[in-house]
């Protein structure tokens, strides 16, 4: 099914310019995500760019909530099977659960502009498997601008890591500023490459217009295998019935 | 007071390389015939895209008229007739011996009557035809003509392909749109003579192009191990 929102990334509004370091795609005002389905089950987008850990933090997740809910995943790799192949290795999540789309050199092609293969790998999975509560739709590692459309998911995740520079949040951009949730992942390698976390978490919130409803989570998979600030919210989008006690 | 205006802007639409219709995943045997060498550069690309077109081409152009016109006989139906239909598929089925190429057809003709059904009166079956199956289907949905239908097929049959060489090779997309403006008459051509058999002929009797090369590469596409394209 088509989710036919009509929700635009970051809710609406014209890209809006920060006094002195010239323009940034700032987060406008705009409406909160709409309300978790309840006749299929949730999609959850996780991107961001190349290397940020979005495969780790599916695994992570995984591990998390495969025992909990009712689990599928999609992966989009910018070629092969590579990181679907990644997840079955990593035995978080039977195989069965996990499929694989290719995106002919266009990731965010197949997450943002024709999102087609990837409705009919969501369905897929449903009609296969029967109702599942959540799915997560990991997209190939692209860029700051690659971002999910709100006709294949319900809410996204975008992950930027700390290794990339502590400049990355001020950059902006789609992803940064209007995500449902920014996760900077690899913090345990701050100290290594001199990024400072306070730093990005003040550009963050800045790009992302200090809203409560738009969280920013600080990871570090090492320290923390099931990213459970990650996992708590994206149960805190299931529908209350789906939600494990 | 306005007279019949021959729907054209539906085409245009339909045709758009930006149809979110799930072709961008498709390099139509490009990837595979770029690996094993046969495609380097703009005057490979050009003799594959000609190879391409008056073989599967044809054939996809045939059927896509045919089906249009079957489904603009019948009426402006929302369920179609499955028998009809199946007829048509058993028939691309048959002129398709690559299990991955029928899988790509379909695959592709699955998207295109989702995005389709945004767009168009289009049935909710068949739900994974053929994508020349469904390219008739769609086009008579649009209130386009059998031979609209057919240079639809036949414009997707070379324009995919050539996107996917720009992406895969880095050629020159200005250059790569010099050689499809090299073969538009060409294309014109194929639609044309497709046109002609969908109205003249049987189903069973509709072009068969073939092209084992294509068949091939399609095969071996399917067990690379390193895949950016899924066809």
């Amino acid at each position: 099914m088509h989710l036919e929102h009509d929700r635009p990334l970051g809710g609406g509004g014209a890209p809006a310019a920060s006094g002195g370091a010239g323009p940034r795609w700032q987060s406008p005002p705009g409406t909160p995500a709409g309300p978790a389905p309840t006749d299929r089950a949730l999609r959850v987008g996780v991107g961001g760019p190349v290397g940020s850990g979005k495969t780790a933090l599916v695994a992570a997740l995984c591990r998390a909530l495969a025992g909990r809910i009712r689990l599928g995943v999609v992966t989009n790799d910018i070629y092969t099977t590579e990181d679907a192949d990644f997840l079955r290795s990593a035995g978080v999540l039977d195989p069965g659960r996990i499929r694989a789309v290719e995106t002919g050199c266009c990731p965010h092609t197949a997450i943002r502009d024709d999102i087609t293969a990837n409705l009919d790998a969501v369905e897929d999975l449903e009609s296969d498997l029967g109702r599942l509560d959540l799915i997560l739709v990991e997209s190939g590692g692209d860029n700051l601008t690659a971002t999910f459309s709100y006709g294949l998911v319900d809410r996204q995740i975008f992950v930027i890591d700390v290794a990339g520079g502590d400049k990355v949040p001020r950059k902006g951009g789609p992803g940064v500023a209007g995500s449902d949730l920014l996760v900077v992942n690899k913090t345990d390698l701050a100290p290594l490459v001199g990024a400072d976390l306070a730093v990005m978490a003040r550009d963050a919130a800045a790009m992302r217009g200090g809203r409560a409803d738009r969280p920013v989570l600080f990871t570090s998979l090492r320290s923390d295998a099931g990213a459970s600030d990650v996992a708590d919210w994206v149960l805190a989008q299931l529908p209350s019935p789906a939600r494990p006690q | 007071m306005t007279g019949h205006v021959e729907a054209r802007a539906a085409l245009l639409l339909l045709a758009d390389g930006r149809l979110p219709a799930g072709g961008h995943a498709h390099s139509g045997g490009v990837e595979a015939a770029v690996l094993d060498g046969s495609i380097t550069g703009l005057r490979d690309l050009a003799e594959f895209l000609r190879g391409r077109l008056a073989t599967s081409g044809l054939l996809a152009a045939s059927f896509a008229a045919a089906v249009c016109r079957s489904v603009r006989t019948a009426g402006p139906a929302t369920e179609l007739a499955a028998d009809v239909l199946a007829v048509f598929e058993a028939e691309v089925d048959a002129r398709t011996p690559s299990p991955a190429q029928r899988a790509a057809s379909r695959a592709q003709g699955r998207t295109l009557m989702r995005v389709a059904r945004a767009a168009w009166a289009v049935p909710a079956h068949p739900a994974a035809p053929h994508h020349c199956v469904a390219l008739g289907i769609v086009a008579a949905a649009a209130g386009l003509e059998p031979r609209d239908a057919a240079l639809a097929a036949a414009h997707a049959s070379v324009n995919g392909p050539a996107t996917a060489a720009v992406r895969l090779l880095g050629l020159d997309p200005l250059a790569v749109t010099g050689v499809l403006a090299e073969i538009a008459a060409e294309v014109d051509r194929i639609a044309a003579a497709a046109d002609t058999a969908s109205a003249l002929r049987a189903p069973e009797r509709l072009p068969a192009g073939s092209a084992p090369q294509l068949d091939l590469l399609a095969e071996r596409h399917r067990t690379a191990e390193v895949r950016m394209f899924t066809s």
